[in-house]
């Protein structure tokens, strides 16, 4: 499997760390609304298709990125740096 | 900084490091491994926003044109710089002191700069069959169009974190964590007996 970082261009998988779900939303520090909360840390969409993840170039550039990959096939459909907003354009 | 009493630098590789030639030579000498020994190796990285600022201050302070473009690179012989990250450069000089020539003029504002001179190692690989050897190494793209001249690329070898710039059509200097370099030359060593290897 290959990622294409904005910066480094097409990598091993290997190069890459996988930092979890891009859809979690989380709540402000202070916020004491403990379903929030529980979405953030328990709730996910585990869908079959398009999925919203964040990975980071942790073996090459060090950058956070928001990437769409698909959970049946593996195919990477887009790559960006997190920085700017975590939503990407797959299923949410 | 030469009328300082500097204490001589001891390398990490010299139990390793031997001159001559090695491996598969009878046919030829096909890599030139060596340790370039900079005295100053620097990491500048710019805030979101002021990487052109901080790119105008390597030119000032070295003299040297970061080209546009992610990993761009250029080295002057003396001097190298490339960019490895977003916002983030790699600066080397043959002398020591470049950091004292940077702390007044990056501003907090602008970014930060981090004196790695003791703390990276930096070994060249060089001949024909350089690209090669660094194949077997690191899963990125050697040729020439891929990575031109005085381009930078960050990657690893099983774990070890590098930093690689090209400074010639058939030449790489790689930098590692001077705590795994030993490691890291032997395997470089082990790698470049098929072609014949001399140590300089
Ligand atoms: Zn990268």
């Amino acid at each position: 499997m290959l990622i294409t970082c904005p910066y480094c261009g097409p990598r091993d998988v290997i190069e890459f760390t996988y930092q979890g779900d891009g859809n979690r939303e989380r709540p402000q520090p202070a916020s004491q609304d403990l379903d929030a909360w529980n979405a953030y840390v328990y709730d996910r969409l585990n869908p079959a298709g398009d999925h919203n993840e964040i990975w980071q170039h942790s073996g090459g550039c060090r950058a956070h990125l928001r990437v769409v990959r698909n959970t049946i096939t593996h195919e990477i459909l887009s790559t960006a740096f997190a920085r700017g907003g975590h939503k990407a354009e797959g299923r949410s | 900084m030469a009328e300082q009493q500097l204490p001589e630098r001891q390398s990490p590789l010299e139990p390793d490091y031997h001159p001559g030639s090695h491996g598969n030579f009878e046919h030829g000498v096909d890599v030139i491994l060596s340790e370039t020994r900079p005295g100053s190796i620097l990491q500048l990285a710019a805030w979101p926003g002021e990487e052109k600022r901080l790119i105008e201050i390597i030119r000032k302070v070295t003299g040297l044109t970061l080209p546009d473009g992610a990993g761009g690179g250029t080295s002057s012989g003396a001097r190298a710089v490339f960019g490895f990250a977003p916002g983030k450069f790699t600066v080397v000089d043959e002398a020591e002191g470049l950091a004292a020539a940077f702390a007044g003029v990056i501003t907090p504002a602008i970014g930060t700069l981090t004196d790695l001179s003791h703390g990276r190692t930096a070994i060249r690989i060089a001949g024909p069959k350089a690209e090669w050897v660094m194949a077997k190494f690191f899963a990125i793209d050697f040729a020439l169009p891929a990575f031109p001249l005085g381009a930078g690329r960050s990657t690893n070898h099983h774990d070890i974190f590098a930093q690689i710039q090209r400074t010639g059509a058939d030449q790489f200097d790689i930098y590692v964590f001077r705590s795994f370099a030993r490691s890291f030359w032997k395997a470089l060593c082990h790698a470049s007996e098929e072609v014949g290897y001399e140590v300089q």
